[in-house]
């Protein structure tokens, strides 16, 4: 029997299994408030969905205000709030970048979850009136020899890949990193960016009475319903229909589809508001469409093309199938717009109007299941200030600093545990993976991994361009969340100065474990304080961002992992500066203050198994002049390349910036070796340059501490009087971690070790 | 010279095409897979990408496209076409070339600067090239991997149409580490590396891809 409002209003002391779909009793309490009856089954579960941690923010929101808090900034176009924000990056060229996560879906379903994490974020900037040009991917895995790894991480890097090649979207950088924290909770996060012109900026809002609601793309089948199979099973009999698998299925040819007929539809004018199916699907589109515009909406639920005509009228709401998008589109336009999407072969069904009134209404089989304010269901959910508590743990964990573990003094003791940390799984050559994407689509990438940022040309009679990096470097974070966010920001915002781009804003995903954990709340607080403060700090406003919040098994959380992207612009993509040394006979020189900062390090993590002691300094007036200065010797070519110095020091640096082009050098250390190499101050950048004197007055004039390394030449890396490391061993060391563990690129199938690590490599705990 | 570049559902490096046919000096002209006019084009580059999302086969729906069959009339009266990477597998599909790309060996996509030695330079699309010479442009697929049987192999090794051979590692396990094929008049190329992405040395791996296109404008000024 369908459950109606007619219904729900006779039966006000009907059961309904709230707790089930996550609802608290006094959130259910406020639902029968609101709407002054008992909720409808349909009802019941458009607002559970909307009112889920995912959808509504509830914990975190008080917390994000702070971003809103900031200067305002003349770059910013759209801020947060809308799908993704927008800035302004000249010449009338409006960018739009977002990152998203897909954790639990990759750890349940590793390829499809991934790959759906993909077309959402793309979906999202899509939304925005944008041209989606580019995509990173930011991952992390349990330990890299743990046998679930090997069942995760191929089928996600698969999915990333599968999805993003088949949509045509160079994916142009990202992360790899592994830590026994994510066993059980992979993260997956997804970015996508955008291009569009400033007049081409879309919002999500249904304005304008009389006007339709079309719904194009996939038809809608039972796949991504999660919480509301609950309500499958409560509606039918225990014998009905077994639940449905809760993570959706990607079909990236069909978002292909998708992206041109939006574009031909933005292009012709075709829409006055627009917005994806992501998160609860039918129900967050309506609802968020007409809550963000002029409030009333009705959708006749029988007019959704199904996949699976069995699906019931709640499940049809929830339904998080994907590559679909909702449109308001004036009823004059409605023919056109339809003959676009045909042209595609997308598609395309009105489904209902925008109405007076501040109501969403919903019917089927001729009856009301759904009478709402749509407010209530998308902007006026629950919010939480969740206690919060300093982890009682920290103290201990910040006094275990790593200056007491043992260190190496002689060259061989230091090549030793150089080749440990770059052959680490963290460290190590990340070809296995980036080879699996394609980086030259569209024929714009001008960087791409493993340089420090990923470069965009945007226009190819100007050649202005973009500059994106993604960091989250979480045991930092661990050690201290308010600085670990700004050091994952300050590093950020370093690789996309090293480009010779202009930092320009800020993007996050805040990755943490639940919020009902006092101790990971305050974590979560401070990391959005710190991050916060740093942007401030930089001058940048943040755009947006996702939060992925109870990323733990049982009782443990994952480390705090606030992975933060950075969207810089080149004013000419030409000038930009690549990673490798190319040539015999540059200069080399470190910009930049080296010091004694151990703690968090990649190599007291790989050679030590540790993590304690308070994380790097972190300078943001000294980050923001070595920007400056990276940006003026690009503009003036003075440097040859330029790489950032992050996780694994120098040692790390010295490694990519030689294994790229094969150029070795010889250098001289200053002051302890140890510490020139393996500490991990930040605001520090390795530059090469044939016009030394130069490079030294532009970063003395600014201030900037300045110190020359050697010269670069030859097939080996030579540090005076400590060691000399042939870049063939160095590169066999680098290179042979990810495919010892994940099979060798060119073994046929059947011939992959699982979970063997090569010899000699130190893992972390 | 008008160079058309058709768009199939699910095309992806078409603009890349079209913008390597511009800087080679020709003019690039689209075309819908839709339709069934060529617009008096002299050429047509089938592109990358997963045209019908690679469904059945890579290339197999494609092939069968209305515009394909006006593609297919005017290729065997000597018509130069060139298909890269799935417009090679549209072009196996369509019965244009012999043979068939399968799965990569080792089952993942692959992309990476693809050293390739040029086996023939007197066809249509190769003539700025030199016999023998080492070029470098990007590889990227999932189904490169190319096969025939063996005496279609033999036959067209010993009518010399294998026009690109892998260098320094097979990315995807083709049999006999071909990467591309010609038509037996030499006018009809496909490979699998995309010479359109090394045309410019701010994007691609080299500039080695652009003889591609320059190769294909002299033909038809020759013709």
């Amino acid at each position: 029997m369908i459950d109606t409002v007619d219904l729900a209003a006779k039966t006000p002391d009907e059961p309904q299994p709230y707790r089930e779909l996550g609802l608290k009793d006094d959130e259910y309490a406020r639902i029968r408030d609101i709407l002054g009856r008992r909720p409808t089954t349909a009802e019941l579960a458009m607002y559970s969905v909307m009112w889920s941690e995912h959808c509504s923010y509830k914990s975190s929101k008080v917390h994000l205000r702070r971003f809103g808090e900031l200067p305002e900034s003349d770059a910013l176009l759209v801020g947060i709030g809308e799908n993704a924000g927008v800035v302004d990056v000249g010449d009338g060229y409006a960018v739009t970048f977002k990152v998203e996560s897909h954790n639990h879906p990759s750890y349940v379903e590793p390829y499809q979850g991934a790959a759906t994490g993909v077309g959402g974020i793309v979906r999202d900037i899509l939304t925005m009136g944008a041209r989606p040009v580019a995509v990173m991917d930011s991952l992390r895995f349990g330990r890299a020899d743990a046998p679930d790894t090997a069942r995760v991480l191929p089928g996600v890097v698969a999915g990333v890949g599968g999805y993003g090649n088949c949509l045509g979207l160079p994916n142009i950088g990202g992360e790899l990193l592994f830590d026994d924290c994510y066993a059980g909770n992979p993260l997956v996060n997804a970015l996508c960016v955008g291009v569009m012109r400033h007049e081409d900026v879309r919002l999500a809002k249904a304005e304008g009475v009389g006007n339709k609601v079309i719904l194009f793309g996939a038809r809608t089948g039972g796949d991504g319903i999660g919480g509301v199979s609950v309500l499958a099973s409560e509606t039918f009999d225990a014998e009905g229909p077994a639940k449905r698998p809760s993570v959706q299925v990607g079909d990236p040819f069909t978002e292909k589809l998708l992206i041109e007929a939006c574009l031909e539809i933005f292009a012709a004018d075709l829409v006055t508001g627009i917005q994806d199916l992501g998160g609860a699907g039918l129900s967050c589109a309506t609802s968020e469409l007409a809550s963000a515009g002029a409030g009333g909406m009705h959708v006749d639920l029988d007019t959704v093309p199904l996949r699976d005509s069995t699906l019931t009228p709640a499940e049809i709401l929830m339904s998080e199938s994907q590559e679909r998008m909702c449109a308001i589109v004036e009823p004059a336009k409605v023919e056109r717009f339809l003959a676009v999407c045909r042209k595609w072969d997308v598609l395309a069904t009105v489904i209902g109007e925008v109405t007076g009134g501040d109501r969403l209404t919903v019917d089927w089989r001729g009856e009301r299941i759904v009478d709402v304010p749509p407010r209530t269901v998308a902007h006026e959910g629950p919010v939480y200030e969740r206690p919060m508590r300093r982890p009682e743990d920290l103290d201990a964990l910040q006094a275990d600093d790593a200056a007491r573990l043992p260190r190496p003094s002689t060259g061989a003791e230091l090549q030793a545990h150089w080749l440990a940390v770059i052959s680490s799984p963290d460290g190590a050559d990340k070809t296995w993976v980036t080879e699996q994407y394609d980086r030259y689509v569209r024929g714009n990438t001008v960087l791409a991994q493993p340089d420090d940022a990923g470069v965009v040309r945007i226009d190819e009679e100007t050649h202005r361009g973009i500059a994106l990096a993604l960091d989250g470097n979480a045991r930092a974070a661990r050690l201290d969340p308010y600085t670990g966010a700004q050091l994952n920001l300050a590093e950020a915002y370093r690789n996309v100065a090293v480009s010779g781009a202009r930092p320009l804003a800020v993007t996050n995903c805040l990755n943490f474990g639940s919020p009902e954990e006092p101790e990971v709340m305050w974590q979560f607080a401070e990391a959005v304080r710190g991050l916060a403060d740093g942007c401030r700090a930089l001058g940048l406003p943040v755009t947006g961002g996702n939060v992925s919040l109870y990323n733990q098994t049982g009782e443990v959380a994952i480390n705090p992992t606030p992975v933060i992207g950075v969207l810089g612009v080149h004013d000419d993509v030409r000038e930009r500066v690549s990673t490798g040394w190319r040539s015999a006979g540059e200069t080399v020189l470190l910009l930049g203050e080296t010091r004694d900062e151990l703690s968090g390090s990649a190599w007291a993590a790989v050679v030590h198994g540790h993590l304690g002691g308070r994380p790097p300094v972190v300078d943001l007036a000294a980050e923001r002049t070595l920007a400056e200065v990276l940006g003026a010797l690009a503009r003036e070519g003075l440097v040859t390349a330029a790489h950032d110095l992050a996780d694994g020091g120098l040692a790390q640096a010295l490694t990519e910036a030689t294994l790229r082009h094969g150029t070795g050098g010889r250098l001289a250390l200053d002051g302890d070796p140890f510490v020139a190499l393996f500490s991990e101050s930040t605001g520090r950048a390795l530059v090469t340059t044939t016009d030394p004197k130069a490079v030294k007055d532009t970063a003395r004039w600014a201030g900037v501490p300045v110190t020359e390394l050697g010269t670069t030449g030859g097939d080996t890396l030579a540090l005076d009087g400590l060691l000399e490391l042939p870049l063939a061993e160095l590169r066999a060391a680098w290179t042979a971690t990810l495919p010892a563990l994940f099979g060798l690129p060119e073994a046929p199938v059947g011939v992959r070790p699982v979970g063997t690590v090569p010899a000699g490599t130190v893992l972390s705990s | 010279m008008r160079i058309g570049v058709i768009t199939f559902p699910g095309s992806l490096d078409d603009v890349d095409a079209a913008r390597a046919v511009r800087l080679a000096g020709g003019d690039a002209v689209a075309l819908w897979h839709a339709d069934h006019d060529l617009l008096d084009v002299d050429a047509v580059v089938l592109p990358g990408g997963f045209s019908y999302g690679d469904y059945l086969r890579a290339g197999a729906i494609a092939a069968r496209a209305p515009l394909m069959a006006d593609v297919v009339t005017r290729a065997r009266q000597g018509m130069p076409v060139l298909g890269i990477c799935n417009g090679f597998q549209v072009l196996c599909e369509a019965g244009l070339l012999p043979g068939a790309l399968t799965r990569n060996a080792h089952l993942h996509f692959r992309n990476r600067d693809q050293s390739l030695r040029v086996e023939r330079a007197d066809t249509a699309w190769t003539s700025d090239y030199a016999n023998g010479q080492r070029i470098v442009v990007p590889v990227k697929n999932g189904e490169g991997r190319y096969v025939a049987a063996p005496g279609d192999l033999d036959r067209l090794e010993a009518e010399n149409r294998v026009v690109f051979r892998y260098l320094g590692g097979n990315p995807n396990g083709s049999l006999r580490d071909i990467a591309g094929i010609t038509s037996e008049n030499g006018r009809i190329v496909g490979l699998m590396p995309h010479p359109e992405h090394a045309i410019e040395e701010l994007t691609g791996p080299s500039t080695d891809g652009l003889g591609f296109f320059t190769s294909v404008l002299k033909a038809l000024v020759a013709a």
